[in-house]
């Protein structure tokens, strides 16, 4: 039994008891801390790139400037802020509470996951003293082996991230197997654990691929052995189906964990019992199966075969199946439900209208007859914000604003979050909008000058990615305001939700539940 | 408190419900690691079977430089280790801390064994210019792609290799704690997971010899 008053927040003191802690709960504000200080600095480099942008010709940087600014602004968005976003983040303090765990199974693993996403992290951005780094986040070679920037520091960092998201997601492998309360067989998992579940399969079967693919680089560049390398008969496009064979599956690790939050989320703010509650868990892991099969997609300008090219073609748009079921699913569980617009249902509401439209431009992208024609346009870029920004980052405030009265014991102002939301809503669709528009005409990515016709377009992009970063500062801003100066409330349950996180004190104490729960139903019984 | 020091011989940490419990996970634990490791091996068994069907004549000219002596030599030294490693797994089953203590010192000496005959390999490769970097390629082959053969090779082995001198320290912290005792008939779940650790890595060398050496 614990002490009156007592939580996971303050039942010890001291940054130390912070930097060791295995509480699944502290780790989760730790990565929350973390990965909103990578966003910003990641969300700067890309207003750096609006900026340029905005004209047609180079303003404040030149070329390698521009490159290098695109390459750190994907891999700090990707490696360091979407990928560990939601499982790690969110994953860290839900999924315990969720199945009525009193920790993750490998505390002390999950702790060192924290310290390899710092220090790989660290790593990465060690290249900033070297002046970054020119090749994109993607590390094409044979362009990646000869770059004269810092390639290894980046590569190698990138490495130590991913064995962070592979330890990660084993951890909760293993939660989900073997620490559910008793009662909670797999049907009844809520949909959020069931999102992580299908997440970490592909965190654990996906990233070693990636990490053996990146040390690869690093052999070449340090001991000059390629295993890609023209020169020796190496086939650079082995490269790319080595990269792509991660790096689709981790599109997926990405979008995957928002999906479960729009589940729980919808859920709470229809009150009314999920719809299709099977085909949803069912869909994350077909997801995740079909996810292993498509990345050739990535790949219809490179060269391979069209038998290749088309088997990959119809694979991709099978994606799209589960992708609608869960969305029909989440439409079904709408309609005629008591629906409450708070912070987080916005956000939600948002993240279902952006992703739809990623989702069916990524259909387009699936053709490759398409393909060929809007491959390295601003199409794609505009294409995959919608599905990572507008959809896994969404996903994510989503998230933090859903589960911020548990992690703080506190209230963010209601009122100023829904304003949040929406300007990031309008400054997200004024940024990308008019990059597909732009882009179905043919403005090519990464080029840091353009021809003039594209020059409005530009402009709106531009202009709209300021309002974007104005909306998410503005959403971080309260969070980390009302964290420490929010009206105090030990209200177990303020959103009336059913699964188990909300049976428990606010905010939880050190071992989660004073007694275990027992499950006796599925977990959205509202009526 | 919880996060005190849990003497696991008697009790299992709190958030488990029971010694088998937290042993059970342990292990399920390794086994998903263990496909970690597959799926890392298996990009570079790719890679070796796509080169492998490009540039044949290559692959064979590498197979015959390789010394397969010594590979079997090899092969033989790791295979008693893993069989020593699993006694030792048994015999800290059974509670006998110091009999695993003596097998987990054989197969460690084992360990040391097979990366000395590695280095001697290594050597001789280095020594007739076979090491593929630019600098030190010094080869007058027969074949066009015998270099990317070498890269291959290098960099297979060495990461296997890499796998090996992980498997020392870990055999080390198994030596200090068979030493304190620490383990017992209910709690060997370090042992047993290390064992797991040296059978893979044991058996991703019975895939590389004959791929390397014989065929």
């Amino acid at each position: 039994m614990s002490a009156p008053g007592e939580n996971y927040i303050n039942w010890e003191k001291g940054i130390w008891s912070w930097l060791s802690t295995i509480d699944h709960k502290r780790i989760a504000l730790m990565y929350f801390y973390t990965i909103l200080g990578f966003f910003v600095l990641g969300g700067f480099f890309a207003i750096m790139l609006r900026t340029e942008l905005f004209t047609a010709e180079a303003m404040f940087m030149n070329g390698n400037e521009y490159n290098r600014a695109m390459t750190l602004h994907g891999s700090l968005m990707v490696f360091m802020v979407i990928v560990p976003g939601i499982p790690a983040l969110l994953g860290n303090f839900a999924l315990p509470l969720m199945i009525g765990a009193k920790d993750v199974a490998f505390p002390k693993l999950n702790l060192l996951s924290w310290y390899l996403l710092i220090g790989g992290a660290f790593i990465a951005l060690l290249s900033l003293f070297w002046g970054g780094v020119d090749t994109g986040w993607t590390f094409y070679t044979p362009y990646s082996s000869k770059s004269a920037d810092a390639v290894t520091l980046v590569v190698f960092g990138a490495f130590i991230m991913g064995l962070s998201s592979i330890v990660t997601g084993l951890n909760f492998l293993v939660t989900i197997h073997k620490l559910r309360a008793p009662g909670m067989t797999m049907m009844r998992m809520p949909l959020f654990v069931w999102s992580l579940y299908a997440t970490a399969i592909m965190q654990v079967l996906a990233s070693p691929v990636l990490g053996i693919t990146l040390l690869l680089i690093v052999a070449e560049r340090v001991f000059g052995v390629g295993i890609f390398d023209p020169n020796l008969g190496g086939d650079p496009v082995l490269f790319q189906h080595f990269f792509w064979f991660y790096s689709h599956p981790a599109v997926y690790i990405m979008i995957v964990p928002a999906f479960g939050v729009v589940s729980e989320v919808i859920a709470t703010f229809s009150q009314k019992t999920i719809f299709g509650y099977k085909a949803i868990a069912f869909s994350s892991l077909a997801i995740a199966f079909i996810s292993f099969l498509v990345w050739g997609h990535h790949m219809f300008v490179s060269g391979q075969s069209d038998l290749a090219a088309s088997i990959f073609s119809i694979l991709t748009m099978l994606v799209g199946v589960p992708t609608a079921i869960k969305l029909f699913n989440w439409i079904a569980t709408l309609y005629k439900g008591q629906i409450s617009l708070d912070t987080p249902m916005i956000w939600t509401l948002c993240l279902m209208s952006n992703f739809t439209i990623g989702g069916v431009t990524g259909l387009f992208l699936a053709a490759f007859a398409t393909d060929v024609h809007l491959h390295d346009t601003y199409f794609i870029v505009a294409h995959f914000h919608y599905t990572m920004l507008g959809g896994a980052l969404t996903g994510l405030f989503s998230g933090l604003y859903y589960w911020f009265p548990k992690m703080t014991g506190r209230k963010y102002h209601e009122m100023q979050g829904r304003i949040a939301a929406i300007i990031v809503f309008i400054g997200f669709n004024a940024t990308f909008i008019p990059q597909f528009i732009m882009g179905s005409q043919g403005m090519p990515r990464r080029y840091h000058t353009y021809d003039g016709i594209f020059a409005p377009y530009h402009m709106a992009s531009t202009i709209g990615s300021y309002i974007l970063a104005f909306g998410f500062l503005f959403a971080i801003y309260i969070l980390i305001r009302d964290m420490f100066k929010g009206e105090k409330t030990d209200e177990k349950n303020p959103w009336g939700g059913t699964t188990l996180e909300w049976t428990t004190q606010t905010p939880p104490i050190h071992t989660n539940f004073e007694e275990t729960p027992i499950v006796t139903g599925s977990p959205y019984e509202y009526r | 408190m919880s996060t005190d020091k849990v003497d696991r011989r008697v009790d299992h940490s709190f958030h488990f419900e029971s010694s088998i419990h937290e042993h059970e996970s342990g292990k399920q634990g390794v086994w998903l690691f263990m496909a970690t490791e597959v799926m890392m091996f298996g990009a570079l068994f790719t890679a070796y079977f796509m080169y492998r069907g490009k540039y044949f004549e290559s692959w064979v000219e590498g197979g015959a430089l390789l010394d397969w002596k010594m590979g079997a030599i090899n092969t033989v030294v790791l295979l008693f280790s893993s069989f020593t490693m699993a006694l030792a797994v048994r015999e800290t089953q059974l509670g006998n801390n110091k009999k695993a203590l003596k097998l987990v010192v054989v197969t460690t000496i084992c360990a040391f064994a097979f990366l000395v005959i590695k280095y001697f390999e290594y050597s001789g490769k280095i020594h007739h210019g076979l090491f593929p970097s630019e600098a030190m390629w010094n080869y007058d082959a027969q074949t066009s792609n015998l270099r990317l053969f070498m890269v291959v090779y290098f960099i297979m082995t060495g990461l296997h290799g890499i796998h090996i001198l992980i498997g020392i320290v870990l055999m080390f912290w198994l030596m200090k704690r068979l030493k304190n005792e620490e383990f017992s008939k209910d709690y060997y779940t370090a042992v047993e997971g290390v064992g797991l650790y040296w059978h893979i890595v044991d058996l991703i060398w019975i895939y590389l010899f004959p791929l390397m050496y014989l065929i």
